[in-house]
């Protein structure tokens, strides 16, 4: 079988029954240095390694917070020996933005292998930011023994069913997701019935000028589905957003910047504060990519968003660690 | 004196024959006491090898993870599931009963294999 273009890996396994007129897409793959920029559409994304390209506008707003994911605290192959140090530099680089931000999202894979003591490490890691929240959702490496209890003690005090919640900060409603759980064989990422349940009640009473931003771990759009990089039923929450103006979603797990835009829904995955992961069907497996030491920060990173109330739109910028 | 040293060449005799049964049984001469067959499967670049397998009733497959990347082994049908392999971990299953048995990583269920016992 011939290797896949973005082109068609775009085209081809997109089922996610999302209207498709209108589609714009634009992909930014860590390292690269590519600058995204969607015209017309809901996201702006500029890399910092650019700062030329992000004016007084793009950074004043009402509300930024920023997007971490897949540390996986514990790893300690060739790929990246030390994730505690990267994890820390992504710290430093939070503390290093001109305003800090109100507060971090993780997007799942905190730890490698579920231990205690790695989701210890990160939560110590993360006190040293300029933000103090964070708000959680697993990864299939944080609910690998228990189906998620432990994680849920830990994260999940005030969620529902495996994890999943809701909250709002200066008018923008954030939803995180947990489709991490009863993978069934052959398939993908799953968020079940009853959070689909959830979902739909959840944003029952919401006006539809409330801008969105849903976050979960494995991507809710259908990236490569040969290396399980999408979500089953993502369709049947995306249609119970279709009537809101802006609805953003960030999600993890295939530990590169992704980004798409489809109709009111912008899709976008972070980076990994760990090790990088290949392009779809570039490599034989989504195992872990061995880069040179020195260009590892190059393609790990951080995401920082900024709201702006009153253009509805969220801007998107994605930092590399170097 | 001479009842206790006829004991004792007795004995001795005994433990000859012992020793020569003993050796009849080892690998030397499978025989006569057939040893428990075994298999294996590589976890390696997000894929079981072979997908499918193909063993005897009896037969104890392993499944060793090669990867850098932590795995699991799940039966569909829920007859045999491995607690998380990191790399270079191994879990073992003996077939007991001839049939097809399906398994997964629950972890990254894109992948999947079979064990198929005769």
């Amino acid at each position: 079988m011939p290797k896949k273009t973005k082109d068609e890996i775009l085209h081809d396994h997109n089922n996610d029954g999302i209207d498709r007129r209108g589609f714009l897409k634009c992909m930014a793959w860590a390292g690269t240095g590519v600058l995204c920029v969607m015209e017309g559409g809901i996201l702006k994304s500029y890399s910092l390694s650019r700062p030329g390209a992000i004016g007084a506008r793009e950074m004043a707003g009402e509300l930024s917070f920023v997007q971490l994911s897949d540390s996986h605290m514990g790893f300690n192959k060739p790929a990246n020996p030390d994730v505690a140090a990267t994890l820390k530099a992504a710290v430093d680089k939070i503390n290093g933005l001109s305003k800090p931000p109100e507060f971090m999202l993780h997007t799942g894979d905190i730890s490698h292998l579920s231990k205690p003591e790695e989701f210890d490490t990160v939560d110590q890691i993360l006190k040293g930011a300029s933000a103090k929240d964070v708000f959680f959702v697993p990864g299939e490496h944080d609910v690998l023994n228990d189906d998620g209890k432990s994680y849920l003690e830990r994260y999940g005090k005030k969620a529902k069913g495996a994890g999943w919640y809701s909250f709002d900060k200066k008018g923008v409603h954030f939803i995180g997701l947990v489709n991490v759980l009863n993978l069934k064989a052959g398939g993908l990422g799953t968020l079940g019935h009853e959070q689909l349940e959830w979902i739909e009640d959840d944003v029952q009473h919401l006006k539809h000028s409330t801008p969105i931003v849903v976050f979960a771990h494995i991507p809710l759009w259908s990236v490569y589905p040969e290396w399980g990089w999408g979500t089953e039923d993502s369709a049947q929450a995306l249609a119970y957003l279709k009537r809101f103006g802006s609805v953003t979603v960030l999600n993890g797990h295939i530990h590169q910047i992704m980004q798409k835009v489809e109709g009111n829904v912008t899709f976008h995955t972070a980076a990994s504060t760990a090790f990088p992961q290949p392009q779809p069907g570039k490599a034989d497996s989504p195992g872990p990519m061995k880069v040179p030491a020195e260009q590892l920060k190059s393609v790990l990173g951080i995401t920082d968003v900024n709201y702006v109330q009153g253009r509805n739109a969220l801007a998107v910028v994605d930092s590399t660690l170097a | 004196m001479i009842r206790k040293s006829v004991c004792i060449v007795g004995l001795f005799a005994m433990v000859m024959v012992a020793t020569l049964l003993l050796s009849a049984a080892s690998p030397g001469s499978p025989a006569k006491a057939p040893q428990a067959a075994s298999a294996e499967v590589k976890v390696d670049n997000f894929s079981f090898g072979p997908a499918t397998l193909t063993v005897a009733v009896g037969t104890t497959v392993s499944w060793t993870n090669r990867d850098d990347i932590p795995h699991t082994v799940v039966s569909t049908d829920k007859v045999f599931k491995s607690k998380v392999l990191d790399t270079d971990e191994k879990f073992s299953f003996t077939f007991a009963k001839a049939g097809t048995y399906p398994y997964f990583c629950s972890i990254h269920p894109k992948m999947t294999g079979s064990v198929v016992v005769q």
